[in-house]
């Protein structure tokens, strides 16, 4: 039989694999080609850079990590892309501009120098989200897009950011692929004309990224802090931008800040939740708050009051109150009322409800709580029925409690949030005794 | 000390739909299992196989019939093998245990290696 490959010499891994390098550099290499082979083939784009990943997944096992991973993929990516480019030579459709370029990128010999990657890479993913979030694509689509080919998600795992499903989801991304094709939209970060309806849609992107790395609706890790770090990365980008430093922006940043300081106390060390009164603040990161009080503050400019600035404001009240007794609730319900009328949707509502609770007591939450029609989205949302079992179970309303209890464990998507809910059955039984 | 070759077994296009988190993670468990092997002084080699591809050769009324790969007979097609130096068949199926491929579901087959007639006993 054929000699195996010789053992390597050294023990010890040539590169550790850093924690989500792989959706790291999935949105930087889809940016880095998309920009080679223009927008128009996007779907090629991120074909090639998906096809790389199971490359090395197939490959990496048996011939170990190679010296240099990020290297190793784009290369697969660019050959990837060529192939398939290729294959349409015969077609009506065929891309030699793109071939021409990318054959370029591949042989420097040809023509342009290689690519110094890190320098490029911020402006390229900034241009590549605005292709995504272009006005010819519905929001859903735009921000389902962004998530996928510019953040590296997953379909699953955007159909759980936005309780949806992944026939659903995928539908959205294919039509969002064929609308970038056949508009032939351009791979550029918008003029300043363009940039106000453009820049809506970004920053709803940016927000939900933050938020699925908040709220973690994955796996175990109830905080993926990295994803965070990521929004907040990008939202900086745009602050830093002189075409894209709004107002708006700021106040989203501001509003990351906050709730990316209290990261560090919103889990124990058995990686259980705490509650907002349960956290230890001296934990609380200042140095972020103090960040996101500064933006807050460039955020008080012109006459437009976005939901970033609410929210903003929201959670400033709570990163700077001493501990929980000293939280200003009523200044908190009247944000929460400017709030729902911008964006009367279940979720304001029902966080409005939680603060009602606080100002005038669980039996007129609980009033605000059913008041709520209960859409599709709303009944797969858990916060829902874990705030209405609660303010049951404070007015001793013992055995309706658990039946919402119940129902929050039904859609709790991370084990954490199921642990919580667990717990609040067993202590609920606890009492009735 | 006895070689044996771990046969790993995949489906094709069994990973299109991962994310790139997901893959990563599964490239990790592959990795760590691998350096535990080069760790423990067991590791000796492996290779990949090209999918998608192969040749079979067979007599057939005295003329060798060629046939392409992939063949398709089968759901799981041979994707690579490691080679590992154990004691014995135990050994190579208590490291073969903890390897991802099977965490995965799918199939492994070890085969120990004939080993070569010493030098000195041939003629």
């Amino acid at each position: 039989m054929a000699k195996p490959t010789a053992a390597p010499e050294s023990a010890t891994p040539c590169i550790e694999l850093v924690d989500h390098l792989f959706r790291h550099e999935f949105g930087r290499m889809v940016s880095h080609l998309t920009r080679i082979l223009g927008a128009r083939n996007l779907a090629i784009a991120e074909d090639a850079v998906q096809h790389a990943m199971l490359q090395a997944l197939q490959h990496w096992p048996f011939h170990g990590t190679p010296n240099h991973p990020k290297a190793w993929l784009i290369q697969v990516a660019y050959h990837r892309a060529l192939d398939v480019l290729k294959k349409d030579r015969r077609l009506d459709l065929y891309d030699d501009e793109a071939e021409t370029a990318l054959t370029r990128q591949i042989d420097p010999r040809q023509g342009r120098a290689p690519v110094h990657f890190t320098n490029e890479v911020a402006d390229e993913q900034l241009a590549l989200i605005f292709v995504c979030c272009h006005p010819a694509l519905p929001r859903p689509a735009s921000v389902a897009l962004t998530l996928k080919v510019v953040c590296g998600f997953g379909v699953a795992e955007i159909a759980r950011a936005f309780l949806s499903t992944e026939i659903a989801i995928n539908q959205r991304l294919v039509r969002a692929k064929r609308t970038i094709r056949d508009n032939n939209i351009r791979f550029e970060v918008p003029s300043p004309a363009q940039l106000p309806e453009r820049l809506e849609a970004v920053l709803d992107v940016l927000y939900l990224l933050f938020t699925e790395g908040y709220a973690a609706t994955t796996g175990d890790h109830l905080i993926k802090d990295d994803l965070c770090a990521e929004a907040i990365r990008l939202t900086t980008a745009l602050t830093q931008n002189p075409a894209t430093a709004q107002p708006e922006v700021h106040a989203l940043l501001a509003l990351m800040l906050f709730q990316a300081a209290r990261l560090p106390a919103r889990v124990d060390a058995a990686g259980d939740l705490l509650l907002l009164e349960e956290q230890d603040r001296t934990l609380w990161d200042r140095a972020m708050i103090h960040r996101g009080l500064r933006h807050l503050a460039q955020a008080a400019h012109g006459d437009h009051l976005s939901t970033y600035h609410l929210q903003a404001e929201l959670a400033a009240a709570h990163a700077t109150a001493g501990c929980f007794a000293l939280t200003d609730w009523e200044h908190i319900l009247a944000l929460y009322n400017l709030l729902q009328q911008l964006q009367p949707t279940p979720v304001v509502l029902i966080n409005r409800a939680i603060a009602l609770a606080q100002v005038e007591g669980p039996a007129a939450a609980l009033d605000a709580l059913e008041s709520i029609p209960y859409d599709d989205q709303s009944q797969r949302y858990h916060l829902r029925h874990t705030a209405e079992g609660e303010f049951h179970r404070q007015l001793g309303n013992l055995p309706q409690a658990r039946t919402f209890f119940q129902r929050a464990l039904a859609c709790a998507h991370s084990e954490p949030e199921r642990r919580f809910l667990e717990h609040k059955l067993k202590t609920l039984a606890n009492e009735h005794r | 000390m006895p070689q044996f070759a771990l046969l790993l077994s995949t489906p094709e296009s069994q990973y299109d739909n991962l994310s790139p988190q997901e893959i990563q993670a599964l490239l990790a468990k592959y990795v760590a299992w691998r350096d535990g092997l080069v760790e423990r002084n067991i590791y000796r080699g492996s290779q990949k196989l090209v999918d998608g591809t192969g040749r079979r050769l067979r007599t057939q009324n005295g003329n060798v019939i060629v046939t392409e790969g992939p063949f398709s007979e089968s759901q799981e097609v041979l994707g690579g093998f490691f080679v590992i130096e154990v004691p014995s068949y135990e050994d190579a199926v208590e490291i073969s245990r903890t390897c991802p491929n099977l965490v995965d579901g799918h199939l492994i087959e070890i085969r120990q290696l004939d080993p070569m007639t010493p030098a000195s006993t041939q003629h």
